[in-house]
């Protein structure tokens, strides 16, 4: 019998019963809710007459419909104007109230972004199931956790039988080997690994990020890989526990103590893929061949290098891909064949659960630094994921950088993102963004999003259109530093 | 749940893959706490010409003539086909809301995001899932005959045609049962109650670091 893969491994810790038609109850450790999923949920708890099975587990913060301007966030839900996303952060404080869960409020310094708050609190642990009402559940998996987005009537389900129903997934690989270049990060990784599987490549799959690669990522580099793998379709991506991810969580505030931190050490240390486990499906990538990635569809598919053009819609051998294509290059204003350097920037936004965290703002403050933003340039911001990682930032200088070079410094949550707050692109502005989603209308009705890596962003702002952020100076200077 | 029964339904073709639940239902839509009254944003982007609000009386707003939904033939539709990798993106359940709001009872696609899949079905909506050429045959059926309608028999996992051809469909037992039966899976799931305790207190002793008392 062959080995396990690290998937295998949490699955069979968490399988409660297997059911004869396919099904299975999966042990849930930990659920991450927020105002936008939830409302519906604590609602059918309260119509069935139920209570949640096991509060501890559960852990809260709002985050979508945050503002994000400091004079807001300082007059707390008050500052929200709008009185429908007012309702719903609202709602999120009465039914933690109410059922006795712990949330981190609008200005508790914990609060953020719950895919950057969770593993900053030590509340996602390795071996861990992990659920939350958001598709960038994934991010969980870069701790060897098993982490999953799921719908309002899961998070009800969650909540009221600390189990999810679940079908075993397919195995996948995705190996990265080879060192990658200069001023190539985590998300030019995932964004090339997207672009070569497609969206729907993971589909039915858990994948295994792994390769020398993936290995010499920071915990911060790792989540911005797995939180993407749901835009290759997964709806688990999972990274091998280490000294790195060891590392990161000690001492954090949820994370275990003493005897029992040793305890859990021993055990996480079995959390990876078995030498001889199987894969129903292996894909490899070469570091040295990645270079910085810039999206120029409305898909994060849709996705090429710096120093690529944009494709000719009519080179694609599929008809579906050649429609896609075109009704992308119409939707985006862009051309066939049109150099990826010359598409103008009318926007910037660094921040997002995928790239919002204090090595994510480190790598754009490098690029920003001592430089000015274009004046071309309509609005920059810098939305950090969390009010610890604000601080952070702060206690370090960063913000006085960001604001020096003209960039507008905010209040953690998810923001730009998906715009369900005031941060929004007007019709057809284009924005170099550090998210996760380049669909039509995501970022504000009828803009454009081009996703990027936190430095690409930063370097797109100083010059106003992209630019190839390893023909910066910066960027030896950092080498030079940290050689 | 209402119970899932045989229908004969009229199809609309949404011509397009990646059809992601942003496009379904935009986010500002997402504020509501209910779970009903999406209907008439479903694709908002794609129906309207200006750009909807929460809350907003829509038949006053300005339809998109080319969006298939607005076309008079496609009037009433309940079945919904389309392209692959059909519903992609967020885990949004708004989305299989606002397309069961409208009228929606099934989707047929060459495949599905798995997010998206289980929602659907937690809601009361079947997808189908057919090979890419069958779907192709579907759209260029739908095309060439105005009021075409399917007969979806779940029970025995068939669609029939209007020409009499049927297309048999996988769908697990235990989503079939639930749909057909109209059944509450936590109601289910609790019937496992003592396991999911047994279950706990062995997962407490062997890793007790995954149990926390409140800080």
């Amino acid at each position: 019998m062959s080995g396990q893969t690290l998937y295998d491994k949490l699955w069979n810790q968490h399988l409660v019963k297997q059911r004869d038609d396919g099904t299975a109850l999966i042990y849930i450790d930990r659920q991450l809710l927020h105002e936008v999923t939830s409302p519906q949920a604590f609602e059918g708890l309260r119509l069935a007459n139920r209570k949640p099975w096991r509060l501890d587990a559960n852990l809260a913060t709002p985050d979508h419909n945050v503002p994000t301007t400091i004079k807001e966030r300082a007059e707390g839900n008050s500052g929200i104007k709008d009185p429908v996303s007012l309702i719903q952060v609202q709602t999120l404080d009465d039914n933690c109230l109410e059922y006795g869960i712990e949330e981190f409020k609008i200005n508790d310094p914990r609060q953020g972004i719950v895919h950057v708050v969770g593993p900053e609190q030590g509340a996602t642990l390795p071996g861990m199931t992990v659920v939350c009402g958001d598709s960038h559940t994934a991010t969980h998996g870069a701790f060897g956790a098993l982490a999953h987005g799921i719908g309002t009537s899961e998070v009800e389900h969650v909540m009221a039988t600390q189990c999810l129903l679940a079908q075993k997934m397919k195995n996948m690989q995705v190996r990265v080997e080879g060192a990658l270049g200069l001023g190539v990060t985590a998300k030019d990784v995932v964004l090339a690994i997207i672009g070569k599987i497609g969206t729907a490549g993971g589909t039915g799959y858990a994948i295994e990020f792994a390769g020398s690669a993936i290995a010499s990522l920071s915990m911060e580099g790792r989540m911005t890989v797995c939180n993407m793998a749901i835009e290759a379709g997964a709806r688990v991506g999972l990274i091998a526990v280490d000294d790195t991810t060891i590392d990161y969580l000690a001492k954090r505030p949820f994370a275990p103590t003493a005897e029992q931190w040793e305890a859990a050490v021993t055990d996480w240390r079995n959390l990876v893929s078995d030498d001889d486990a199987q894969f129903d499906k292996v894909v490899i990538l070469q570091a040295e061949e990645i270079e910085p990635q810039v999206s120029w569809g409305t898909s994060p598919e849709m996705v090429t290098g710096i120093s690529g053009q944009v494709p000719d819609p009519l080179a694609a051998l599929d008809e579906t891909v050649q429609r896609s294509h075109t009704r992308a290059l119409e939707y985006m204003g862009l051309h066939a064949n049109q150099k990826i350097t010359d598409i103008k920037l009318d926007k910037i936004f660094i921040g997002s659960c995928t790239n919002s965290r204090i090595e994510d703002l480190r790598e754009a403050a490098k690029v920003a630094k001592g430089n000015k933003v274009a004046n071309s340039i309509k609005l920059a911001m810098v939305v950090p994921g969390s009010g610890l990682v604000k601080r952070q930032a702060e206690a370090e200088g960063l913000d006085k950088i960001f604001i020096e070079a003209g960039f507008e410094w905010r209040e953690p949550g998810c923001s730009m993102c998906l715009a369900m707050n005031a941060d929004k692109l007007g019709a057809g502005e284009h924005c170099a963004s550090t998210s996760n989603r380049n669909f039509e209308g995501r970022q504000g009705y009828g803009g454009r999003t081009h996703l990027v890596s936190p430095a690409m962003a930063a370097a797109a702002a100083i010059a106003g259109h992209f630019v190839d952020v390893r023909s910066l100076p910066a960027n030896d200077a950092t080498h030079a530093q940290e050689a | 749940m209402k119970k899932f029964e045989r229908f004969k339904g009229v199809v609309a073709p949404l011509d397009r893959a990646n059809v992601d639940t942003d496009l379904i239902i935009p986010k500002q839509f997402l504020k509501s706490i209910k779970r009903t009254g999406f209907g008439v944003n479903l694709f908002d982007e794609l129906r309207y010409l200006d750009e909807g609000q929460p809350g907003q009386d829509c038949s006053q707003r300005p339809l998109n003539p080319d969006f298939v939904l607005n076309q008079q033939r496609f009037k009433g539709s309940e079945v919904l086909l389309a392209r692959r990798n059909f519903g992609c993106g967020s885990s949004r359940e708004h989305a299989p809301w606002a397309l069961e709001d409208f009228g929606f009872k099934v989707v047929i696609a060459p495949s599905f995001a798995d997010i998206f899949y289980n929602n659907s079905f937690k809601n009361g909506i079947l997808l189908i899932t057919f090979p890419e050429d069958v779907v192709d045959r579907l759209f260029a059926e739908v095309e060439l005959s105005e009021g075409y309608q399917l007969d979806v028999d779940l029970e025995n996992q068939r669609v029939v045609t209007p020409s009499g051809e049927i297309l048999e469909f996988e769908v697990d037992e235990f989503r079939k049962h639930c749909l057909l039966e109209g059944l509450d899976d936590i109601g289910l799931t609790l019937k496992d109650e003592d396991a999911i305790r047994a279950f706990e207190q062995k997962h407490k002793a062997a890793r007790p670091w995954l149990f926390r008392q409140s800080a």
